[in-house]
């Protein structure tokens, strides 16, 4: 019986052919088990490959080489009802309302018309925007729009969310407040989340295995365990075990960050390769 | 700004705009009346005036008016549907895109309107060489706006629907377009200028009824009062149909 949600086996990626100058190899035989219903942090220094790795888990990228599982099935496209992302960036579509937003989702997965609007008034309740569901995405803010996104992912019912450094472009109170949103989320429902971050406090505040990344080509070097039950209270980061799992984080990535900054190729050309697919 | 200094705002610049309009009949009433410019050269507008009424009254105008206008319809119409598909299969191709808009531009840039008697060879001195120019030319920027429309569509947007399980005909409806709407409106207004402009142009070269050719007849035969009328006339049509073109654009626009 298969409590593995996701299974990667020697995944490796390279951007660009063989041989090729700009070609970039972004992931180094990366292998990682997801356990169902827990939430899994991934982070690195820039450039390392967690993003490519999130983006093969779910189906939008071919690895080169090494496999990857999810529910026991080989993964080979996207599986919209099985996963869900949220991105970093506003994947909003902004001629949409929020709401709007959030039924196009189903539409796309196939839900059928009776079963939407049950499903998005859930999704919108969880995420506290129930009384911007006929808002525009300009009309909201960051920290508002990213809601938005969860709930559109949210509302997909899938078992599997992949978040890709969804709160790395809020600010450090709302990605503060967001995070415990979220771990209250993981309590009440038995998502498998795998949660893309730069920051040491968020992946030790959100996660119950963190994924310590090396420097590119990026492949797991250690995996931390955080033994605390979700809801995480707030009380919890200002603890003396959040702050020993926060500096042993920050001693394992220390040495993986400066060897990123000697290297001369920009976090900038990852995403101009990354986004090219 | 508030709703109230937006309108104090646009009733400012209507005012402008009227102010300017009569500050260009004065002049031209008194170039012709005080300052002796020849009536061979400009005619006193409050005589084209009368013959402006009378065009209207005796309806005059509308056996050429019908003739322009179907032209027009029927040119847009062949530039649009050509447009909009060209527009669309090159703009979801990288490669088609590097191939085909440095094309479309280029031979946008000439003036085609040149080739008429090319097309008049062609298809005679009727309607028909006056659509098939009026295509040729409204073709380009609607076919450059869809192209710069579809193949500038957000790529997020694009990885998000798909990772949702959209459809390539999904995808299309609800993504595409929505994303392109804008700038391809914007394509189609400019095509619909530039086939009014080409038609009306190319029939005072080379044609045998409409409004253009009127208005070339008229001129050779130094009828310059009623010539003038029939520019009026024009004007007022093509104001009109312009703006008809921009509401519909601001319509559609504000209904995606």
């Amino acid at each position: 019986m298969n409590d593995v949600a996701i299974r990667i086996t020697g995944v490796s990626h390279r951007f660009g052919e063989e041989g090729d100058a700009r070609g970039v190899r972004a992931l180094r035989d990366a292998s990682l088990e997801v356990m169902r219903g827990e939430l899994v942090c991934l982070i690195g220094p820039s450039g390392c490959g967690k993003s490519t790795l999130l983006n093969i888990m779910g189906g939008l990228m071919t690895p080169t080489a090494g496999e990857v599982e999810v529910l026991g099935r080989r993964v080979v496209a996207p599986m919209p009802r099985d996963i869900a992302f949220v991105f970093q960036e506003n994947a909003l579509f902004p001629w949409n309302t929020v709401l709007d937003n959030i039924n196009l989702g189903m539409v796309f997965q196939g839900v059928p018309r009776a079963a939407r609007d049950a499903r998005a008034q859930r999704s919108l309740e969880a995420v506290g925007l129930a009384d911007f569901a006929q808002h525009y995405p300009a009309q909201l803010s960051g920290g508002m729009r990213q809601r938005a996104a969860l709930a559109r992912a949210l509302s997909l019912e899938t078992g599997i969310l992949l978040m890709d450094e969804p709160f790395g472009a809020l600010d450090e109170q709302t990605r503060m407040i967001l995070g415990e949103d979220l771990s209250v989320l993981l309590a009440r429902t038995d998502k498998t989340i795998v949660f893309v971050t730069h920051s040491l406090g968020e992946a030790t505040f959100l996660a119950d295995r963190v994924a310590v990344f090396s420097a590119r080509p990026g492949t797991i070097k250690e995996l931390i365990a955080v033994d605390e039950p979700h809801p995480r209270k707030p009380e919890f980061a200002t603890s003396a075990k959040f702050t020993a799992l926060r500096n042993r984080l920050y001693e394992l990535l220390h040495e993986e960050i400066r060897k990123t900054m000697a290297e001369t190729e920009t976090y900038a050309d990852e995403i101009g390769s990354r986004t090219r697919s | 700004m508030n709703a109230a200094k937006q309108q104090r705002q646009r009733l400012g610049s209507g005012a402008v705009q009227t102010a300017f309009l009569i500050v260009l009949i004065a002049l031209w009433y008194l170039a012709t009346t005080r300052w002796r410019v020849s009536p061979l050269l400009l005619p006193n507008p409050v005589a084209v005036l009368a013959d402006f009424w009378d065009i209207l009254s005796t309806g005059e105008f509308i056996g050429d008016l019908r003739v322009t206008l179907t032209e027009l319809a029927a040119a847009f119409a062949i530039a649009a549907c050509g447009g909009l598909v060209v527009g669309y299969l090159v703009g979801r191709s990288r490669y088609r895109i590097a191939v085909f808009e440095p094309l479309f531009a280029g031979i946008y840039s000439i003036p085609i309107i040149l080739f008429l008697p090319l097309y008049v060879l062609f298809f005679g001195l009727g309607p028909a060489s006056k659509i098939a120019l009026g295509a040729s030319i409204s073709f380009f920027p609607i076919a450059l706006n869809t192209i710069a429309g579809f193949g500038y569509v957000d790529r997020l947007l694009v990885v998000a629907a798909r990772s949702m399980g959209a459809s390539e005909y999904q995808l299309f409806r609800y993504v595409l377009l929505p994303a392109a709407l804008p700038v391809i409106l914007s394509g189609m207004r400019i095509g619909f200028t530039v086939a009014l402009l080409s038609i009306i142009g190319s029939e005072t070269i080379a044609s045998l009824a409409g409004l253009g050719h009127r208005i070339v007849h008229l001129a050779e035969a130094m009828e310059m009062t009623r010539m003038f009328a029939y520019i009026v006339f024009v004007v007022a049509i093509a104001a009109t149909l312009n703006a008809l073109v921009s509401a519909l654009e601001a319509r559609v626009r504000s209904a995606r």
